[in-house]
């Protein structure tokens, strides 16, 4: 279990280090980087203090620690997935909009360049 | 470009997606049937010639910076159509399933009922018009569906051959479904209170491409529809039902 524990927060202390760099390098925007930091975050602390852990797992009623912390992980995921959905159809109904603006705009300017000609 | 003339103020938008066997036949069509309208096809980024052969047999052209899918091209009609101050527009696929010989009657329906949506109807009457085994059970399933909703019967809700007037336009400009528009465009007419009719139509095969519509996407099409539908259902607007909305 131990071992479990130890490739977790290797895990975390990774996806911590990838999520900041990548903000560094502008590849992600900070205000979608903070529900990953977050969540590496919870992961770390959580597979490195074993007593935080066991309550953890006291209060949701399962056999074992680990098995709490994957379950945690998991919900988080999903969560996070749920979060990208909402911002990629906000994303998507944007862009089709502007996509008829932009259309609209240069059949307008086409029709003028060809009143002038 | 596409200025509204009387006596009707009538635009014929021509939604179409790689369709350059058709689509000059289907303008040409139109301007004969009906000379005072004025066509607008929306090309929806094709990567044939379907821009260069609808200008040549006379159409002004909307092309998509990008692929947006029907209901994006069909509302960008809707919006220019309403800033330009249309007040009417019927909607012709650019397949060539339509015949321009009827948009005359759908228009003479929605002058004469006022209703905000005349849609062209392939079994309204028993007019040999035929689809599908497949088809015909979804249109059929639809039906069944959305005949408590609407409160009167749908005879033909797939129907893209369709006709709205200005108070329509003013919505559909603001808020249309994306995808597979037909039956959910009737849901947010609906919502408030507008009225529809349905003419006899009689549709051809298509001459050219392809459905967008395959037996793989049938099951996805259901599913879309339904929970667009129902998601509509419950945006309902209470106002409108105390017959206070405007």
């Amino acid at each position: 279990m131990d071992r479990l524990l130890n490739v977790t927060t290797a895990v975390s202390g990774l996806l911590l280090l990838i999520v900041l760099f990548s903000v560094r390098r502008a590849h992600i925007r900070v205000e979608y980087s903070v529900s990953w930091l977050l969540a590496a975050l919870v992961m770390l602390v959580l597979s490195r203090a074993r007593p935080l852990l066991d309550a953890v797992r006291k209060l949701m009623g399962l056999p074992d620690s680990p098995l709490a912390l994957f379950l945690l992980a998991g919900a988080v995921a999903l969560i996070m997935f749920f979060r990208f959905s909402i911002v990629l159809s906000h994303l998507r109904d944007d862009n089709v909009a502007l996509a008829q603006r932009v259309a609209m705009l240069e059949y307008r300017l086409r029709s003028i360049g060809e009143h002038e000609s | 470009m596409i200025r509204p003339q009387a006596p009707d103020r009538l635009l014929v938008i021509v939604p179409a997606l790689n369709e350059e066997g058709a689509i000059g036949q289907v303008v040409r069509e139109v301007k004969e049937f009906v000379p005072n309208a004025q066509v607008l096809v929306i090309d929806d980024s094709s990567t044939d010639s379907t821009v260069k052969v609808a200008r040549a047999a006379g159409a002004d052209v909307l092309p998509m910076p990008h692929h947006l899918g029907v209901g994006g091209c069909v509302q960008a009609g809707y919006k220019l159509a309403y800033e330009l101050g249309f007040d009417y527009v019927i909607r012709v696929d650019g397949d060539g399933q339509h015949q321009a010989s009827d948009i005359p009657r759908i228009m003479d329906r929605l002058k004469s009922t006022g209703a905000e949506m005349v849609i062209g109807s392939r079994f309204v009457s028993d007019n040999g018009s035929r689809t599908g085994a497949v088809r015909s059970l979804g249109i059929g399933f639809f039906r069944m569906v959305l005949r408590p909703i609407l409160g009167k019967a749908v005879y033909d809700p797939t129907s893209g051959f369709v006709g709205v007037n200005r108070r329509a336009l003013d919505v559909f400009s603001r808020s249309f479904p994306l995808e597979y528009p037909e039956i959910e465009a009737l849901v947010v007419l609906q919502r408030r209170r507008f009225r529809f009719e349905e003419v006899p139509c009689r549709f051809r095969p298509r001459t050219s491409g392809r459905s967008s519509i395959t037996a793989l996407k049938s099951m996805y099409y259901i599913v879309h529809v339904l929970l667009g539908v129902f998601i509509n259902v419950l945006r309902w607007d209470r106002r409108f039902h105390r017959g206070n909305g405007g």
